[in-house]
């Protein structure tokens, strides 16, 4: 069985104005949201307590939320989790109370209306706890990217690097935008999944790159121009591209579909960074290496590299 | 063609039974047990204690499946929670106090892989269910309390050689003494240097102005903010050990912080309270001048002093004034029980290790008549519990407080003294409680969603690969043994991340396999014989793998480093995972391949 078994190359590199064109009003549009809306940033990020409760039958949310008010704990979120009988419950940090007490207030206050109900998780997080989460997160990423631009550049050339990395950056902002646009919880697990993305789509484009290396090296490719050269490198590993894809993205979707409320963040970041990680790997950074002006004679060194055999 | 030496089959196939030994553990589940441990320093757990709770079990007609010894704990498995909760009670009614009996669960492993370390992975909080928390050192306070005790210890020290002294007081980040002239100056240079050898001391003479300065060089605060952390681990594993929870994690995070996870805790708000309760005890002298005192509630309070509440009797709090400085601490305490004194009120009696005995001896020596008043610091608020005034000198490092306090106070205020006292207060920063329903539910949806999965991905790979997509899920098959085999053995704590990320894991772990695949295909198609095809598809696909696999891992050890809780659980179980990929699908899916079409002669290739 074969599904994509193409015989001649597809032109993708002639869609380079389209594809750019595309890219640039996705990256654009990602980054409005990112600003007009922000992210919503989960309890590590801003501090406070999180309850989450469950009824036995199910739940009066507005009941709830004037219990809640009565209490007159400040600006307090109370939310349903996918189900009717799961509740979530945020609130601020309050001075002079712990979450124990906090908890324990609420709880009672709740109980008065319905007493099926019970206390599934509470979290609390310290006000100095999220900024150092975000410095660590901002070290990482800086990270990932300053590595795989280090061993990209050594492995291949500085242009494939700072493409690889420049799609990889694309991605990300995508991904934030969406968090942004529908306003979903940006949690710890979410910066994992997105940090993840960035490890699975540099794997995707090193793919496509050490593709377009080996075409350099070809004989029978000789004649051809560089966008060509490209072309034939993307369509050949394009049944890979897809398939490879397809089952990460099973993979990720039975975490979406089964994984439930905890796994949620993680595997919708993945999901989206999949999807655009196949876009990027292809039409982003492909059209961006023809753009830095890569020629045949960048890789094709005089020292032939040794080729690691499997014996 | 395409075959592989004998010794590298043999290699693969014992690689891959030595992971599945070390993965089965992971399959017996749990039985509910009992956790006998001690529960004071001085009482320890032998393993005689095995028969002694085996009988006790037995006496209240329990039959315990299995008990053993294991660092210092005995564990008694049962074979039903009722059994297990019945035989909790006995138990601990005939050992008494000196024994912590707590719940657990201990695998179902059978005892000869368990001799082997194979054990399952051990489950983090959100999959069992518990309390996490951060605590945070508070350094200012630990700094400032050290440049207390040592403006007293100059003090005594600059008393008991005689030499005559003025203001002793405490700067920011220093202590200085005001001294008469150059000849006492140096005297109390020698003798302050001799006794704070750690410290830096300089002298300053200038204008008629003679002083001492002592500051804290940069190894000595160090040295201070290590030690304050120690300490309240360690006062930390003391109450926890009162609390009975079985296999508690107290760990130093960062510079100043310490996380404690208690699992399968039900009674948080008791877990909370003695935790969070950051007593500590202080000793200082009181100040009896009526006209100093009524300036001070009037609002004027005296430098060098402070005002507090003493607790009465008759349960109100009348105004008390203390000197600053703290004659001794909680760090001095070696016990604290519980009892009554001789008025048959309840008490709080102390005994102090020798440094803390000297200290007390000359305090109350040299203040006969005087009140000296117990402090107990809870949250950087301080109360005094009881202020007595000094009949004699007390020697022997034996101190009674007694006071205005219930029999149930006088146990708390006893237990708090003697898990010790904290060297710096601390605040929880972060805190976290699961359900133990919400652990049992994140595990199955944890699985089952991996399961599915692979079920889905697998097959697809058998479906569009055929022969080659067999072996490649079996390939996929390993990786997943592997990755749980080295899990265990480096006894990596699984967490629901760590679970996302073995998912993950698997997802793009069959990337090599379908490299693999599609490049053997091109080969057929480029019009290569089966075996070369073979040879070069694997030969081929390896470079990019390795490249894919790199960059990748560049991200995962990025993560590594710099996450913190939930990202580090990923970050592991990722790492490995690429590791345990790259060797599965290069090498165990090649030496399947081999086996099937190697060394013979092959038509057609099923991919």
């Amino acid at each position: 069985m074969e599904f994509f078994h193409v015989k001649r190359d597809i032109p993708f590199m002639s869609y380079g104005k389209l594809t750019t064109a595309i890219s640039l009003i996705t990256f654009v549009l990602a980054v409005f949201f990112l600003v007009a809306k922000g992210l919503n940033f989960g309890i590590e990020f801003t501090g406070g307590t999180v309850m989450e409760l469950r009824y036995q039958k199910a739940a009066d949310l507005s009941q709830i939320r004037t219990r809640i008010d009565g209490l007159k704990l400040g600006e307090t979120q109370v939310q349903s989790m996918g189900t009717t009988v799961d509740v979530m419950l945020r609130l601020p940090n309050i001075k002079d109370k712990n979450s124990a007490q906090l908890s324990n207030i609420v709880l009672e206050a709740l109980k008065i209306d319905r007493s099926d109900v019970e206390l599934r998780k509470v979290e609390f997080i310290g006000p100095s706890v999220g900024d150092e989460l975000f410095t660590h997160g901002l070290t990482a990423l800086a990270l990932v990217c300053l590595g795989i631009i280090a061993y990209l550049a050594m492995r291949f050339e500085w242009r494939f690097a700072v493409s690889a990395v420049i799609a990889n950056m694309h991605d990300v902002v995508i991904i934030l935008g969406c968090f942004a646009m529908f306003q979903w919880e940006f949690n710890l697990t979410v910066l994992a999944g997105i940090l993840a993305v960035l490890g699975y789509s540099v794997n995707e484009s090193v793919v496509v790159f050490d593709r377009i290396r080996e075409n350099f090296r070809k004989p029978n490719l000789r004649g051809k121009t560089v966008p060509e050269v490209i072309d034939n490198a993307i369509t050949a590993t394009l049944s890979r591209t897809m398939i490879t894809h397809g089952s990460t993205e099973l993979m990720v979707l039975s975490m979406l579909l089964f994984g439930g409320a905890a796994l949620h963040g993680f595997a919708m970041a993945l999901t989206i960074g999949i999807v655009f990680g196949i876009y990027s790997s292809v039409l982003v950074a492909s059209p961006l290496l023809l753009m830095f002006g890569v020629t045949r004679d960048n890789m094709v060194k005089p020292v032939k590299i040794k080729e690691e055999a499997v014996v | 063609m395409n075959r592989y030496p004998l010794w590298k089959y043999f290699l693969i196939i014992a690689s891959l039974l030595i992971a599945m030994v070390y993965t089965i553990p992971n399959f017996f589940g749990e039985s509910p047990a009992l956790q006998i441990s001690s529960g004071r320093a001085t009482v320890k757990v032998l393993p005689d204690m095995v028969d002694r709770a085996d009988t006790i079990a037995k006496a209240a007609g329990l039959t315990p499946v299995d008990s053993f010894f294991e660092n210092g704990s005995v564990k008694v498995r049962f074979k039903d929670t009722d059994s297990q909760l019945k035989a909790k009670d006995a138990i601990q009614a005939a050992l008494g106090d000196d024994y912590i009996v707590a719940l657990n669960l201990i695998s179902d492993t059978p005892v000869w892989l368990t001799r082997l370390h194979a054990k399952p992975m051990v489950l983090g909080l959100d999959l069992r269910g518990g309390v996490h928390f951060l605590f945070e050192v508070d350094m200012k306070a630990a700094v400032d309390k050290a440049l207390e005790k040592t403006a007293g210890d100059i003090r005594r020290e600059l008393k008991d050689k005689k030499i005559r002294y003025g203001k002793v007081s405490r700067e920011r980040d220093r202590v200085e003494v005001q001294l008469r002239d150059a000849e006492t100056l140096a005297a109390a240079n020698k003798a302050i240097s001799k006794i704070l050898v750690n410290l830096k001391v300089q002298t300053v003479a200038e204008n008629g102005n003679y002083k001492l300065v002592v500051t804290y060089p940069d190894a000595a605060i160090l040295q201070l903010k290590n030690d304050a952390v120690t300490q309240n681990i360690t006062t930390l594993h003391n109450r926890i050990n009162e609390l009975g929870v079985s296999e508690p994690v107290i760990q130093q995070q960062g510079e100043g912080r310490i996380v404690v996870q208690l699992p399968g805790v039900q009674d948080t708000a008791k877990a909370k309270d003695i935790l969070g309760r950051t007593a500590t005890l202080e000793v200082r002298m009181v100040e009896d001048d009526q006209a100093k005192l009524t300036e001070a509630i009037n609002g004027n309070v005296p430098v060098g002093y402070e005002l507090m509440s003493e607790r009465r009797s008759d349960g109100r709090n009348t105004p008390i004034l203390l000197r600053k400085e703290v004659e001794l601490t909680g760090e001095n305490i070696n016990d604290a029980t519980a009892g009554f004194d001789d008025k048959n009120e309840p008490a709080v009696h102390l005994g102090l290790d020798s440094t803390g005995a000297a200290i007390f001896k000359t305090l109350t020596r040299d203040n006969v008549g005087k009140r000296v008043a117990m402090i107990l610091v809870e949250k950087g608020k301080g109360e005094v519990v009881t202020a007595p005034v000094v009949r004699g000198e007390i020697g022997g490092g034996r101190v009674q407080i007694s006071g205005s306090m219930g029999v149930a106070e006088a146990n708390d205020t006893a237990l708090l003294l003697r898990a010790g006292s904290l060297a710096a207060p601390m605040n929880i920063i972060e805190e976290r409680t699961i359900g133990p329903s919400l652990g049992k539910e994140n595990i199955s949806k944890g699985f089952n969603s991996t399961l599915y999965g692979f079920l889905a991905v697998a097959l697809f790979m058998m479906i569009y690969y055929r022969v080659f997509g067999v072996v490649s899920a079996v390939a996929l098959a390993a990786n997943l043994v592997f990755l749980i085999a080295l899990l265990s053995l480096l006894g990596v704590t699984l967490t629901l991340p760590g679970i996302a990320a073995i998912a993950l894991t698997l997802g793009m772990a069959i990337d090599s396999n379908v490299l693999i695949n599609e490049r053997v295909r091109e080969e057929i198609r480029e019009g290569a014989s089966p075996q070369m095809a073979i040879k070069n598809g694997y030969d081929h696909a390896f470079a990019t793998i390795l490249d894919s696999n790199i960059t990748t891992l560049i991200a995962g050890l990025a993560l590594l480093i710099f996450g913190s809780g939930a990202v580090r659980g990923f970050a592991w179980v990722h790492c490995l995972g690429i590791l345990t990929s790259m060797y599965s699908a290069v090498f165990v899916s090649r030496a399947m391949i081999n086996l099937i079409y190697g060394n013979r002669r092959v038509n057609t290739l099923s991919v």
